[in-house]
């Protein structure tokens, strides 16, 4: 039975396709058959972040509405052995996304897969709800900003009282949060949220904190998911990522700022 | 940060604001959410209570708090007046 996985965050633009394509892939780097879901209708873009823009031919909604097989809509991802992507529809219809069209696909896909990850869309109507609602575990990915910091209290508030576990009474979603855009030298010069200042806030277990970089642009550019960057500090650290969810122990990198010696200053490189 | 600035130290450090904002107003909106069941429990002790005692709907108050480690739920019923 595969475990189904939400990332989440409330507010836009926090990097939550980031997030999943690379965590995805990740999984399936370790050897797990994984999907990956776009819930975000109307505003198809995990396709781009993964590279496999050209290649849909069907979507989730298709295949909600009858008009396609499962198998026909998942496309397989070129550099994973064990990865798939599930597509949304560009369509302008909200309504196309049914709670149980939605139950439907993933009984199916729960015994295909190890592990189901759904990219959730911004804000908190239907197709977040939506999203959220089968999670096992929910990713809450924030950025050390007051605005994201207080849409991903509202999202956990949210996932402790509208998922499935929570309206059946089972044990609640287990909540990860995830860090990302963090700039070690501002939290140092005391214009930045520090990481304990959000852990602290939001209560919630750090999975780990992935640093601003210019990395993520020319991933994004590529159709390359950032941990496929190699030698890249947002790779290694999508990857310690996958490996604390995995339960594997991980120190916490790039969370310092990089002190640059003189003559490196003085030269570059 | 300006050149002097930096020295005189006269800048509080955003980030610190930044926090205590959040604190603040996080604390407030989980008051105000509390949970999703009130609503319904309410009705639920008032139909119960009724039964024994005529009680207004508006004189039954339930509320969930946050205190610390742990969650409080309380319970007001004003009864009316025996006179």
């Amino acid at each position: 039975m595969a475990k189904i996985i939400v990332i989440t965050s409330g507010k836009g633009g926090v990097g939550k396709t980031t997030t999943s394509a690379a965590f995805a892939s990740g999984l399936a780097l370790r050897g797990y058959r994984t999907v990956v879901i776009d819930f975000d209708v109307g505003l198809r873009n995990l396709d781009l972040i993964m590279g496999c823009e050209r290649r849909v031919v069907y979507d989730l909604i298709n295949v909600i509405q009858g008009e396609a097989k499962l198998q026909q809509a998942l496309i397989k991802d070129k550099r994973c052995e064990n990865l798939y992507v599930l597509p949304t529809s560009q369509t302008r219809d909200k309504d196309a996304l049914t709670s149980e069209g939605v139950t439907a696909v993933m009984d199916e896909l729960r015994t295909e897969f190890d592990y189901i990850v759904c990219d959730s869309p911004a804000g908190i109507e239907s197709g977040a709800l939506m999203a959220l609602y089968h999670a096992d575990e929910a990713i809450v990915v924030t950025n050390p900003e007051v605005s994201s910091v207080r849409d991903s209290d509202r999202i956990l508030g949210i996932l402790a009282a509208r998922s499935r576990r929570a309206e059946q009474g089972e044990e609640p979603v287990k909540e990860h949060l995830l860090l990302t855009r963090y700039s070690p030298k501002r939290v140092e010069g005391g214009e930045m949220l520090s990481l304990q200042d959000v852990k602290e806030l939001l209560r919630t277990p750090l999975l780990g904190v992935i640093p601003e970089s210019e990395v993520i642009l020319q991933a994004s550019n590529q159709g390359i998911p950032a941990i496929h960057m190699e030698n890249s500090d947002v790779a290694e650290a999508y990857k310690d990522v996958v490996a604390r969810f995995l339960g594997e122990e991980r120190p916490l990198r790039f969370i310092h700022p990089v002190k640059v010696g003189f003559f490196k200053r003085l030269f570059g490189g | 940060m300006s050149f002097l600035d930096y020295f005189l130290g006269s800048r509080k450090k955003t980030a610190h604001v930044a926090k205590d904002r959040l604190k603040l107003i996080l604390a407030h909106e989980r008051d105000a959410d509390g949970p999703d069941f009130l609503p319904a429990l309410q009705e639920e002790l008032l139909a119960v209570i009724a039964k024994y005692i005529p009680v207004d709907k508006e004189n039954i108050k339930v509320s969930m708090e946050r205190r610390g480690d742990y969650e409080v739920l309380e319970l007001n019923i004003l009864f009316p007046d025996q006179h």
